[in-house]
C-alpha cells in the first residue's frame, strides 16, 4: 500500500509523464480510500486548469501597465529600425 | 488596397499602443522587475519588426507577439539559470514540504476542504494572490513552474533551459505544486476552508 506522501507525489508526476501500470493502479486503490489524496488530486486538477487560464488573465489585469517613459523609450527604439 | 496575408494587420508603430501593456504585464509577472519587463517588451517588438514577414495570420497578433515575448523569456531564464546553477535545489529537501508529511508518509497537515473552487477563476483578486504566491516559490521550483505550466514548455525543453535532469525536474515540479496549494488554500481558500480532521 503506498503512503500519502508517495501518492501525492505520483499525482504530481501524472502531470509530467505517463505512471506505469502499477503506480496508476496503486494510485487509484489509495484514493478509493483516502479522503485527503483524493483532495489533494482534485486540488492539482484545479491548479492546473488555473494555470492554463492564466495566460488569459495576466494580460487583463489592468493594475500592471507600462508607464509612459518606457512607452516612450521602446516607441523611439523601434522608429529607429524600420 | 490589395490585401497582404503574410504580414500582421497593423503595423508595428499600433503593436505598442494596442499590445505593450499586455506584453509588458506577461513579462512583468515572469520576471518582477520593471525595467527587465521594458526591455523585455522593447526586445519583443524589435524581433517582431525584423520577424514580420513570418507572421502567417494563422494565430492573432497578440498571441504572434506573446510567443515571441515568450521566447525572450526563455531566453532568459536560461541565462540566468548558468548564472545559478538549479540542480542542487531539486537534490536537498524541501523542509515546507516534508512537514506536511509525518514519518509514516501520512498527511500531518492534510489538506482542507476548498468551497466553491471554480468561481475563483472570475474574480481578479484570484489572479493577483496566485501571483503572488509563485514568486513566492524557492527560485529553482518558481522557474521550472512558470516553464512548465505558464509557458508551457514541454519537460525535455524545460531540462536543458534549466540545466537540471528530468528527476530533478519532477522533484521542483511536485514541490512547487504542494507549496502553491498550501499558498492558495491560505490566501485565498483561508476564510472559507473548513477545518475538518
Amino acid at each position: 500500500m503506498l503512503s500519502c506522501k508517495e501518492v501525492t507525489r505520483l499525482v504530481s508526476l501524472s502531470y509530467e509523464k505517463r505512471l506505469s501500470w502499477p503506480e496508476r493502479a496503486g494510485v487509484r486503490m489509495h484514493l478509493l480510500m483516502c479522503r485527503f489524496c483524493t483532495r489533494f488530486a482534485q486540488q492539482m486538477r484545479f491548479l492546473h486548469a488555473a494555470c492554463h487560464s492564466f495566460q488569459q488573465a495576466l494580460q487583463e489585469d489592468d493594475t500592471i501597465y507600462l508607464s509612459q517613459a518606457a512607452r516612450l523609450r521602446i516607441h523611439h527604439a523601434l522608429s529607429g529600425n524600420h | 488596397m490589395p490585401k497582404q496575408p503574410q504580414t500582421p494587420s497593423s503595423a508595428p508603430d499600433t503593436w505598442l499602443t494596442e499590445h505593450g501593456d499586455a506584453l509588458y504585464r506577461y513579462a512583468y509577472f515572469h520576471v518582477h522587475n520593471t525595467n527587465l519587463a521594458e526591455d523585455l517588451v522593447q526586445e519583443t517588438l524589435l524581433a517582431a519588426l525584423i520577424a514580420r514577414e513570418n507572421f502567417a495570420g494563422h494565430s492573432s497578433e497578440r498571441t504572434w507577439l506573446i510567443a515571441i515575448l515568450k521566447n525572450k523569456l526563455v531566453d532568459h531564464v536560461r541565462k540566468q539559470a548558468r548564472e545559478q546553477p538549479l540542480a542542487e535545489y531539486a537534490e536537498n529537501e524541501d523542509e515546507a514540504v516534508e512537514a506536511l508529511f509525518a514519518a509514516d508518509g501520512h498527511w500531518k497537515r492534510p489538506p482542507s476542504l476548498w468551497e466553491t473552487p471554480a468561481q475563483a477563476f472570475e474574480q481578479k483578486q484570484f489572479w493577483q494572490v496566485l501571483t503572488r504566491c509563485i514568486a513566492r516559490l524557492p527560485v529553482a521550483q518558481a522557474h521550472a513552474f512558470r516553464l512548465c505550466e505558464i509557458v508551457g514548455r514541454e519537460g525535455n525543453e524545460a531540462c536543458k533551459v534549466l540545466g537540471v535532469s528530468a528527476t530533478n525536474l519532477w522533484v521542483l515540479l511536485h514541490r512547487a505544486r504542494v507549496r502553491l496549494r498550501q499558498c492558495l488554500e491560505i490566501q485565498w481558500f483561508g476564510r472559507k476552508a473548513k477545518v475538518e480532521r
